[in-house]
């Protein structure tokens, strides 16, 4: 299932699963990550899985890469073995205008009314390919073929904290205020990544499957009240 | 028994409590943090007499000034930095390298980094803090590590584990290593790049711009050319992985950087080169050589052989 291990430098093996996006390779680099997790070979000290690379950081005073080239290549995991605890999270959105920053430009540009997007958006179940970037954030996909778009021309400087965006095939959640080119279609009061919450922090990983469901502003708004 | 304590009079421009770093959370999108400069952090720590992973402030250009308020501190500075001491009102030049006693009123004023970025300032016994994550190391874009994720900020105090009642005189020789050069291997998409931007990239000098931080250093130079691709699917990424976006210029990411990034990485930095690497400041300039794995392997062991042998002469 892996193709091709070469070095990243002197202290992690880039583990190649092939160049296409699909969840059956994703799968597989999740199945991988899930198995050298649990193995806990002397010298790892960090894995990095996405769409289609693992990367496995070492520490060169305890291990090389060769010899840890070994290891992997040595793990077996069939097709067959399915990922087990595999959730389906639901994720509240406010869809209002003063949320849903490039709603409008989806629209124009998708030739689509603004409800046409929301419906083929919403109760879907999408796949979480892969967590980070910032700490937390998930890439999610596929998202409707008419949906698909690609990134601002200008990204903007800050995306607000909570933003749900799209581009291409895919859809993600800005965890933290920051810089980002994705259109925004609305936002979650929800806590996506809790770092005072050091045994889950993530809310969303890799392998689980995600809903998003609407709610009105003054369920934003009381959303966090409840607790 | 009243705790040793210091207050922050001045917060300097980027001040963050630091240790080894972190590992295993690479997949939920946080980094190694940590200190930049391994080996000074190393010898910081050694010198006032602490296990090797406690949290000491990790300053840039410019760091705190701090007076202590209650009880006596040991304390040692390490980097190539210019910073004073005011002990009962007499006002001189501190040292690096060195440990030094102080009590009640005393202060430290760390004017700023000499030609470098980064230095350290520890105390004996080390600071009381929350680990966060396993580590006392701070990653202020995702609001992690001890001290809430935060910078220090003015007015801030911080107690002292230890109680301190004279002076440990410890200091050691050691002179920051000029680079001549930085050592890199070939990165995975090495061969999107063109001969001659290649030829460029391990014979020109690059600049070091301003817009460097603790996520990543930005160079400027010779436009590197990309002939295939200039995004790439969004994957991991490593410290010291040197990007090239489609704009030409590299940027080199650092021990806070994202996790994952889209653009083509022409190269990476070796392990041994990285402490050297981050004290080079905006303005200045540095030059790469291409080098096989198993010597960037070897130079890791003599890396690894001189810092023992400098924590050892402590």
């Amino acid at each position: 299932m892996i193709k091709n291990i070469s070095n990243l430098g002197d202290a992690s093996l880039y583990c190649n699963f092939g160049d296409e996006i699909n969840q059956r390779i994703n799968t597989n680099v999740i199945k991988y990550f899930k198995s050298i997790q649990k193995k806990k070979i002397k010298g790892i000290n960090n894995l990095t899985p996405s769409y289609n690379k693992l990367i496995i950081s070492f520490d060169l005073s305890l291990i090389n890469f060769e010899d840890l080239k070994k290891k992997i290549e040595d793990i077996n995991i069939s097709d067959e073995d399915e990922i087990k605890n595999q959730k389906i999270i639901k994720i509240p959105i406010c869809c209002d205008d003063e949320f849903a920053l490039d709603i409008d430009r989806l629209s124009l540009k998708l030739n689509l009314s603004k409800e046409d997007i929301f419906k083929k958006y919403l109760d879907i179940e999408y796949f979480c390919y892969m967590t980070g970037f910032v700490a937390g954030m998930p890439f999610l996909g596929d998202i409707d073929n008419k949906l698909r778009l690609e990134r601002l021309e200008t990204p903007r400087v800050k995306v607000p904290k909570g933003s749900v965006g799209i581009t291409e095939q895919f859809a993600n959640i800005y965890t933290f205020e920051s810089p980002g080119g994705w259109n925004i279609l609305g936002n979650t009061p929800l806590k996506i990544f809790d770092q005072k919450n050091e045994i889950r922090p993530t809310l969303i990983n890799p392998g689980d499957k995600v809903l998003f469901y609407q709610i009105s502003k003054k369920e934003y708004l009381k959303f966090n009240d409840k607790k | 028994m009243t705790k040793n304590k210091i207050i922050v009079l001045r917060e300097g421009i980027n001040s963050t409590f630091q240790d080894l770093g972190r590992n295993n959370f690479y997949h939920i999108g946080l980094p190694f943090s940590g200190a930049m400069d391994k080996r000074n952090y190393l010898i910081a720590n050694k010198l006032v007499g602490n296990q090797h992973n406690e949290a000491v402030i990790e300053f840039a250009y410019q760091g705190p000034l701090l007076k202590i308020e209650e009880g006596n501190i040991n304390f040692a500075i390490s980097g190539d930095v210019k910073f004073n001491i005011k002990k009962d009102d007499k006002l001189f030049n501190g040292q690096c390298y060195k440990t030094y006693f102080l009590t009640k009123n005393d202060e430290i004023d760390i004017i700023s980094t000499n030609k470098s970025v980064y230095g350290y300032f520890a105390v004996s016994g080390g600071f009381e803090l929350n680990k966060n994550f396993g580590s006392f190391s701070t990653t202020v874009r995702a609001n992690v590590g001890s001290n809430n994720g935060n910078k220090l900020s003015k007015n801030e105090k911080f107690l002292i584990k230890d109680i301190i009642n004279k002076n440990i005189s410890k200091n050691i020789q050691y002179i920051n290593s000029k680079v001549e050069y930085i050592r890199i291997l070939k990165g995975t998409n090495f061969d999107y790049f063109s001969d001659n931007s290649i030829n460029d990239l391990t014979s020109k000098k690059f600049i070091v711009s301003k817009l460097s931080d603790r996520m990543g250093m930005r160079l400027q130079g010779s436009k590197i050319k990309n002939t295939k691709e200039t995004n790439i699917r969004s994957e991991g990424l490593v410290k010291g992985v040197i990007q090239v976006p489609a704009d030409g210029d590299p940027i080199i990411m650092l021990s806070d950087h994202g996790t994952i990034g889209g653009y083509p990485k022409i190269a990476v930095v070796i392990s041994a080169d990285y402490d050297k690497l981050i004290q080079t400041p905006p303005g200045n300039t540095v030059k790469f050589k291409l080098i096989e794995l198993k010597e960037a392997e070897n130079l890791y062991r003599l890396y690894q052989m001189e810092t023992e042998n400098l924590l050892n002469q402590i």
